[in-house]
């Protein structure tokens, strides 16, 4: 067995009976961490968020401390004006909808009131208070949780005025998204909670001198804020057991796909694939083929990656993108540009249409898709798709055109020849099913 | 002739008068007297009765939840759907007075997001994630398997809208429950583990009117009660205990924590006490 072993730490309640329920939150240390923070000044935690080295879970991995110390404040003594003037807002974004990605939405529905703490502490520490939890409309039963727990909150003196005396005033709402992937970014979320189609914003300025209202605002992941209350609790150091140097910190991998276990499990940062799928009970119906070490965004991997720690560090070391950890695993029946087609054709679904090379790009990039997997392609295709990945790339207004041309140029890069062999007409015969020219799943998808 | 009756077309805008500009036209109505005066969009004339006195009381409730009041867009633009099954003109007219918006501004909104029905939908929502995961485990089977089983397409309903056991069918994107692949959704409650043959039985009870109920979420009803939830209108304290502590947790979801308990692993403990917040004075 691995010598590193699982720790339970933001999943350490959902095996509790009905573990969504305030009275067993408060059971297992809940709302303590909100009593110690309430006594400290909010710069403290915001210093004690940068000595944790807590990086943020949405994907981007940015440092948590750091984010909130951008926020400007009045200066004691100082007269307060400009941004510092405003009103602060969090807003939590709980739109999960990366695909692969099925770690924010278990969280919420298993410990809501984790959150609920994370975001009154962190609003103590930005000097927020207002604060929205945007969470996706799909998942309505996460939106029950929140509210439910919420409802608690309050009536237990967590939120609302002058929380447990300490003259701090918070309120959170929960916000129902209504099913757009560009809205997990944070500024088209922003402009989604102000009621606008959810385009990205140009940056900068960023959202924290001029985010909701053009106020300043924290936008974090919901896994990130969960974190919060345990490292109040523990410490930096404690925290700092767990994961490496520049990625500490215990993370929730959902694994999916060809393993015979897939599900939930948290270990800390630097966890190794090869590790995760012993602890999953290895792979199901065939070997390794292809994988992805945090949703479709970020470049695929190999079997030859399979011990590449899965840290912020290690995955782009190895030309790919922690992402949300979300580890999709493929075995060996699993065509590769039957796969890109899938994921080029969910780009070109959510692309907002904002910027050129994203709505163009994903819509011809998915035409040359569909065409190669009918059997039509030509060896050029697979050129004219890396030159358009080559115009997304770094050339769009944000990072969803960057994720869309992802899955393509790994894609190529790691399976080019299968793509080659698509357009050599070959017959269908001895192919992965799913682009066996005769196959009940076919093209189901894409003749929709 | 009169410039009035000449005017056909959508009675929801007036026309820009056709007098040569600068020349005031003797017969166009007074507020729009001159080419400079640019056509405004006029009040809307779209019944909007539908929308009754609780209506109106919950898209006030939605408003004051937000600072500014556009925010409450989305919201009440969900609380439009439960009412009429879909985002009609008319919803689209009430929220634009509810929010003092343009209609064009609100249906900017409305045909962005894909929650947001532009057609009647059915007592119940299908949705069959199709993306790779899922597809690849099954979904696209499952997907076109219940196209042929009901005979309609991508969000087409089966039966009349709004009656009892019709179903409207879409292919969604990945509904982050990949580890519980394929899965679907029934007015956004999950079933998970689909196959081909789960979900067609499924949908033959639905359409008898049967409700079974989600692998994860509260039971059944329709996807207009459905939509009035994600309005925030959760009904009465006693009706969102029972709903919130409906099943939630598949064993796929807690199969680290098992494993972890079975095996004695935990995280490194937590110290006792707190420890002392760092001292941000000395360190400046």
């Amino acid at each position: 067995m691995t010598e590193r072993t699982l720790t339970p730490v933001l999943t350490r309640r959902w095996l509790s009976p009905k573990s969504w329920t305030l009275d067993t939150y408060t059971e297992f240390d809940g709302y303590t961490a909100l009593r110690t923070a309430l006594a400290a000044q909010p710069d403290q935690l915001i210093q004690l968020m940068k000595d944790s080295g807590l990086r943020g879970r949405g994907g981007a991995g940015f440092p948590t401390g750091l984010k909130w110390s951008f926020i400007p404040q009045v200066k004691p003594g100082e007269q307060a004006g400009g941004a510092a003037a405003k009103p602060k807002y969090l807003v939590i974004n709980a739109d999960e909808g990366e695909p692969g990605t099925c770690k924010d939405v278990p969280l919420m529905m298993a410990d809501p009131h984790s959150l609920i703490e994370g975001c009154i502490i962190t609003s103590y520490a930005i000097r927020a208070h207002e604060c929205f939890i945007y969470v996706r409309g799909e998942m309505l039963h996460c939106n029950r949780r929140l509210q439910q727990a919420v409802n608690e909150a309050y009536q237990a003196g967590y939120l609302g005025k002058d929380i447990l005396g300490s003259g701090f005033d918070l309120d959170i709402v929960i916000h129902a998204g209504a099913g757009a992937y560009i809205c997990g970014e944070e500024t088209a979320l922003l402009d989604s909670l102000e009621g606008r189609r959810g385009q990205p914003r140009l940056k900068p300025p960023f959202p924290a001198t001029s985010g909701l209202y053009e106020a300043p605002t924290v936008v974090n992941n919901v896994e990130t804020i969960c974190s919060v209350p345990y490292i109040v609790n523990g410490g930096a150091d404690w925290f700092r057991t767990m994961g490496t140097e520049k990625s500490p910190g215990p993370k929730i991998y959902s694994i999916s796909g060809h393993v015979q276990r897939p599900g939930q499990y948290e270990a800390p940062l630097g966890i190794t694939l090869r590790e995760l799928l012993e602890l999953s009970g290895g792979m199901k119906g065939g070997p390794l083929k292809f994988w992805t070490p945090g949703g479709s965004s970020t470049p695929m991997l190999a079997a030859q990656h399979m011990d590449v720690p899965l840290d912020f560090e290690g995955a782009a070391a190895a030309g790919s993108m922690l992402g949300t950890t979300a580890v999709m695993v493929f075995n060996t029946s699993v065509s590769v540009p039957w796969a890109v087609m899938k994921w080029t054709e969910f780009y070109k679904h959510e692309s907002c249409g904002k910027c050129t090379p994203c709505r163009e790009g994903t819509y011809w990039l998915t035409l040359i898709l569909q065409r190669m997997v009918r059997h039509e392609g030509t060896a050029a295709d697979v050129e004219t798709m890396l030159d358009v990945c080559d115009n997304i790339l770094g050339r769009s207004f944000c990072a969803l055109g960057d994720g869309a041309a992802s899955p393509i140029m790994s894609g190529i890069k790691y399976f080019r020849q299968e793509f080659l062999d698509l357009c050599a007409k070959q017959p269908g015969y001895g192919r992965p099913q799913q682009i066996n020219p005769g196959s009940e799943i076919g093209l189901a998808g894409s003749r929709r | 002739m009169s410039r009035a009756k000449k005017r056909t077309g959508n009675p929801a805008f007036t026309a820009r008068p056709v007098a040569a500009a600068g020349v005031p036209d003797q017969a166009a109505p007074t507020t729009l007297t001159t080419v400079q005066d640019v056509p405004v969009e006029r009040p809307v004339r779209v019944d909007t009765s539908v929308f009754d006195e609780q209506t109106w009381q919950r898209a006030g409730e939605i408003i004051a939840r937000y600072p500014r009041s556009r925010s409450a867009l989305l919201p009440m633009l969900h609380l439009v759907q439960s009412v009429q099954g879909h985002v009609s003109q008319a919803g689209i007219v009430f929220c634009a007075q509810q929010l003092s918006l343009t209609t064009a501004e609100v249906s900017a909104v409305v045909t962005f997001y894909t929650m947001y029905k532009r057609q009647p939908t059915g007592e119940h929502l299908v949705s069959v994630c199709t993306n790779t995961l899922c597809a690849a485990l099954g979904g696209d089977d499952i997907y076109s398997r219940l196209r042929k089983q009901l005979g309609v397409g991508h969000e087409e309903t089966a039966g009349r809208p709004g009656s009892k056991g019709s179903i409207t069918l879409e292919h969604a994107e990945c509904l982050a429950a990949c580890d519980l692949a394929p899965v679907l959704q029934v007015n956004y409650e999950f079933y998970d583990n689909q196959t081909p043959e789960s979900a067609v039985a499924l949908v033959e009870a639905l359409r008898r009117g049967d409700r079974p109920a989600p692998t994860r979420g509260a039971p059944l009803t329709d996807w207009r009660s459905a939509e009035l939830q994600l309005a925030g209108f959760f009904g009465a304290p006693s009706e969102l205990r029972d709903a919130v502590d409906a099943p939630s947790a598949a064993p796929e979801t807690l199969a680290g924590n098992q494993l972890a308990q079975d095996n004695g692993w935990q995280a490194p403990a937590t110290p006792d006490q707190a420890p002392p917040l760092p001292d941000v004075a000395a360190k400046k």
